[in-house]
């Protein structure tokens, strides 16, 4: 009876129980706590969230381990961490504090332009970003165990995590239309391997789970997310960086499960107090802009 | 026979495609009027705080109880083990479960992700063929009531139990391609009880 760990059966699984629920950015042990009685399925735990990386600037790195154990020791829900995209080392670190899941990710500063981290070498699974099928593939090629569609991290403006969920639904429907012979240049195309590209043709969907971040601010972004197919959503800025967080909270969490309900989503929207401020992702000029990292 | 899946959060979809691969027409739950409607209970994995939250939020959590006090089969793997446990240990403080099944779980027993794993284990429905079961995050059970038999243990800890009406184990089968868990729920569990109602 020999047990096996780290198979991308366990580690693709992992992601599959996540589905229907919010993954909440988190700080503090406090802050994890609140997120945890709200009804999150996971916190990502990181030092600073998105808005205030976007705010002060710097090198943005992976979080202090005595924090992470900290919200780890705080809550019974998974613990996510952010290591820099190819920052191998950090991945190992984080790894050997059992964190849940990484999130190998284009919000801290990268640590390699060319290269991503090789994720199959690894026991403990990862979520990496992608706005476009072709990214996503070659993720999962690496060893990405769920994707999460990338949108502009601590702006609150949901049009970029849109445009990516469009884009990434649109180039699977196109897929399962083509002809079998037309995959190879769709492939080549793509710039993604030709096995997957057949796989997503035949099936009509991502291997992995698919979930949807950056600049979900309210529980109708959030349910907006679900009705453009992503299994669930991560919400960094938006909660914590709003008037009430345990009650903002709460919302998301019910819109998401009942996103396709708009009364419960009027109802979760009520007197929630004042949103995140937010940034324009069109007034963000190009060169500050998070989702355009990943290659 | 109507079998629905609880649908509020988890894995809802590999639950739905192994009951169809047992020839049962499964619906999803998530109003209370959805659970008026079926026979039977999936409780899917996932987050059993989350599951439990929610299910407290929109009112169905004690209609579910109703249900199984009433002898309703149900089914619950992982955070569905959970949720029918009558005691859980290192749970969120003030964590519910629906209950009815008398056994104290443990949540995250095996550990952590990294501790997550798969393994061929035999499964006491009569068959001699194992099983493989995957384990994530998973609960172990670390005390059985009278009348819950144990259906399959991992170095000694019970991780398939039932008790009447109400089947649970800390293994994801939906996650395999072996239907043979929940054509055991439909066969064993949920005919004879459902056919003793009529």
């Amino acid at each position: 009876m020999a047990e096996v760990t780290g198979t991308a059966r366990v580690k693709r699984g992992m992601a599959e129980m996540l589905k229907g629920g919010v993954i909440m950015d988190v700080v503090n042990a406090e802050q994890a706590k609140i997120a945890e009685d709200a009804g999150a399925v996971a916190v990502m735990a990181l030092e600073r969230v998105p808005a205030d990386i976007r705010a002060q600037g710097g090198v943005a790195r992976m979080s202090d381990p005595d924090m992470i154990e900290k919200i780890q020791a705080a809550v019974s829900i998974p613990v996510m961490a952010k290591a820099r995209i190819g920052h191998f080392v950090e991945a190992r670190v984080l790894e050997s504090l059992g964190v849940d899941y990484i999130d190998e990710s284009e919000v801290l500063t990268p640590a390699d332009y060319e290269n991503h981290i090789d994720k199959w070498d690894f026991t403990v699974p990862f979520v990496c970003g992608a706005t476009n099928l072709g990214e996503a593939l070659r993720r999962i090629n690496e060893g990405a165990a769920m994707i999460r569609s990338k949108g502009e991290a601590g702006t609150g403006d949901v049009s970029n995590a849109m445009q990516h969920m469009r884009k990434i639904g649109g180039e699977i429907r196109r897929l399962s239309s083509m002809r079998e012979d037309e995959l190879y240049v769709a492939a080549k195309e793509m710039a993604a391997p030709y096995a997957l590209v057949k796989e997503v043709a035949e099936t009509g969907k991502l291997p992995v789970v698919l979930f949807t971040a950056g600049g979900i601010a309210t529980p109708a972004d959030a349910a907006l997310m679900k009705s453009m197919g992503a299994d669930g959503v991560f919400i960094g800025s938006g909660i914590f960086k709003s008037g009430n967080p345990a009650q903002r909270a709460a919302a998301c969490v019910k819109a998401t499960t009942f996103w396709d309900d708009p009364k419960v989503i009027a109802d979760a929207s009520r007197g929630l107090g004042e949103a995140m401020v937010g940034i324009n992702v069109a007034d963000l000029p190009a060169p500050h802009r998070l989702a355009d990292r990943g290659w | 026979m109507k079998v629905g899946v609880l649908a509020l959060q988890g894995d809802v979809r590999e639950h739905i495609s192994s009951l169809i691969a047992c020839g049962v027409d499964p619906s999803t739950v998530r109003r209370a009027s959805e659970l008026d409607q079926v026979d039977a209970l999936v409780l899917p994995g996932g987050e059993s705080t989350t599951i439990a939250q929610l299910a407290e939020v929109f009112g169905i959590y004690s209609q579910i109880k109703n249900r199984i006090a009433v002898g309703m089969p149900i089914y619950g793997s992982c955070a569905g083990m959970i949720l029918l446990a009558d005691e859980i240990l290192d749970a969120k403080q003030g964590q519910k479960s629906f209950g009815g099944l008398d056994i104290t779980v443990r949540r995250n027993a095996f550990g952590r992700q990294v501790d997550s794993f798969e393994s061929d284990i035999p499964f006491a429905d009569g068959s001699s063929d194992l099983i493989r079961a995957v384990f994530i995050r998973a609960p172990w059970v670390e005390r059985v009531g009278e009348g819950v038999e144990v259906l399959a243990t991992v170095d000694t800890h019970p991780v398939a139990v039932r008790s009447r009406t109400l089947f649970a184990t800390s293994f994801h089968p939906e996650l395999t391609a072996d239907h043979r868990i929940h054509r055991y729920f439909i066969e064993e569990v949920a005919r004879p009880a459902l056919e003793k109602v009529k």
